[in-house]
């Protein structure tokens, strides 16, 4: 299945966001998930079913106090 | 006397909140927090890294059971943006906190304060625990309030720009009106910034820059720290009036 991952193109077999993220190596507790615009919740990780071509959004928090540092160009979407 | 700040039902133990950008790594940051005494840092909410997921978590060095993390929407300079990053920050946390950023112009990094009204109102009837920063606009800050903001983070100065405030007047009338908490975020270059924000009334101010760019990011931690404190303490005192003229403070009686 072809999906789209924090802007690049990623493959998998996996079923759900759960699968996803443990395939990523990724712990969920400290994360969002966004898939197709639409933010997942925790709970509903290992019940959401991925879909051919979904665009899914990681995110996390990162140092950042004020805009300054942080220009368009790292943000989402691009 | 306590003197605890209360925002909806949550204490906070510090007046110095903290941004966490711009310092040279983690624990550099965690150790400038420390010497600060806050109990509030911001973080911006960014992609994770998919490739290298070698990469350190902030979280590893601010506990968060230990520090609010208080996520904030910079780099967001449009309603639908600061919206998305608000509520992917919300499933991120533990609270509904937001220090809600609309960047209006990146050369001032001022606010949109149009758009920031209209995504404060959203957010706020969305259970989010509003901070909009926000101009030093009395009138600003007063339609904030109005449309939920749990409080009011108007800049002292530019963001980053050390200038400190520059318009203590408004400050002071935003304070008069302000039913909300006053907490002023940007613009403090140096400890006598800070201590001015507090004197003025202000409830907490929030510092990032002038911490993580000074020499000695955990001396100045430690300085803005004290500095905070001082201007509360004075602000609680009560200063006395400004005179033109000399008043002897040494007793005339028993002079030769």
């Amino acid at each position: 299945m072809r999906l789209t991952v924090n802007g690049k193109a990623y493959c998998t077999e996996k079923g759900t966001v759960k699968e996803l993220l443990g395939e990523m190596d990724i712990v969920p507790e400290r994360v969002a998930v966004e898939v197709n615009l639409k933010v997942i919740k925790r709970a509903e990780y290992a019940g959401h079913r991925l879909q051919e071509g979904d665009t899914i959004e990681v995110v996390y928090f990162v140092g950042g106090g004020q805009e300054e540092l942080w220009k368009i160009h790292s943000s989402l979407g691009e | 006397m306590e003197d605890t700040l209360i925002i909806r039902g949550i204490e906070f133990r510090s007046r110095l909140w903290i941004g966490t950008g711009k310092y040279r790594d983690f624990e550099e940051t965690a150790r400038a927090v420390q010497a600060s005494g806050a109990d509030v840092v911001t973080v911006a909410v960014r992609r994770v890294n998919i490739t290298d997921r070698k990469s350190e978590n902030l979280l590893d060095f601010l506990d968060p059971k230990k520090y609010k993390i208080l996520p904030n929407t910079a780099g967001c300079y449009t309603v639908e943006d600061a919206l998305r990053y608000s509520r992917l920050a919300r499933e991120a946390g533990v609270s509904d906190m937001i220090k809600l950023e609309v960047i209006g112009d990146e050369k001032t990094l001022f606010p949109d304060t149009i758009g920031l009204l209209r995504a404060t109102e959203i957010l706020a009837k969305e259970g989010f625990v509003v901070f909009p920063y926000t101009n030093d606009d009395p009138i600003m800050a007063k339609r904030l309030e109005d449309v939920g903001a749990a409080a009011v983070m108007p800049l002292g100065a530019p963001i980053g720009s050390g200038l400190g405030l520059r318009n203590p007047y408004n400050i002071r009338i935003i304070l008069e009106a302000a039913k909300v908490p006053v907490i002023v975020d940007a613009g403090v270059g140096t400890a006598s910034d800070a201590t001015i924000a507090m004197e003025l009334g202000c409830d907490a101010v929030l510092i990032n820059t002038a911490i993580a760019g000074a020499k000695d990011p955990i001396a100045m931690a430690e300085a803005m720290k004290h500095a905070v404190r001082a201007g509360r303490l004075a602000y609680r005192a009560g200063r006395i009036p400004k005179k033109l003229y000399a008043t002897a403070s040494s007793p005339l009686e028993g002079m030769l």
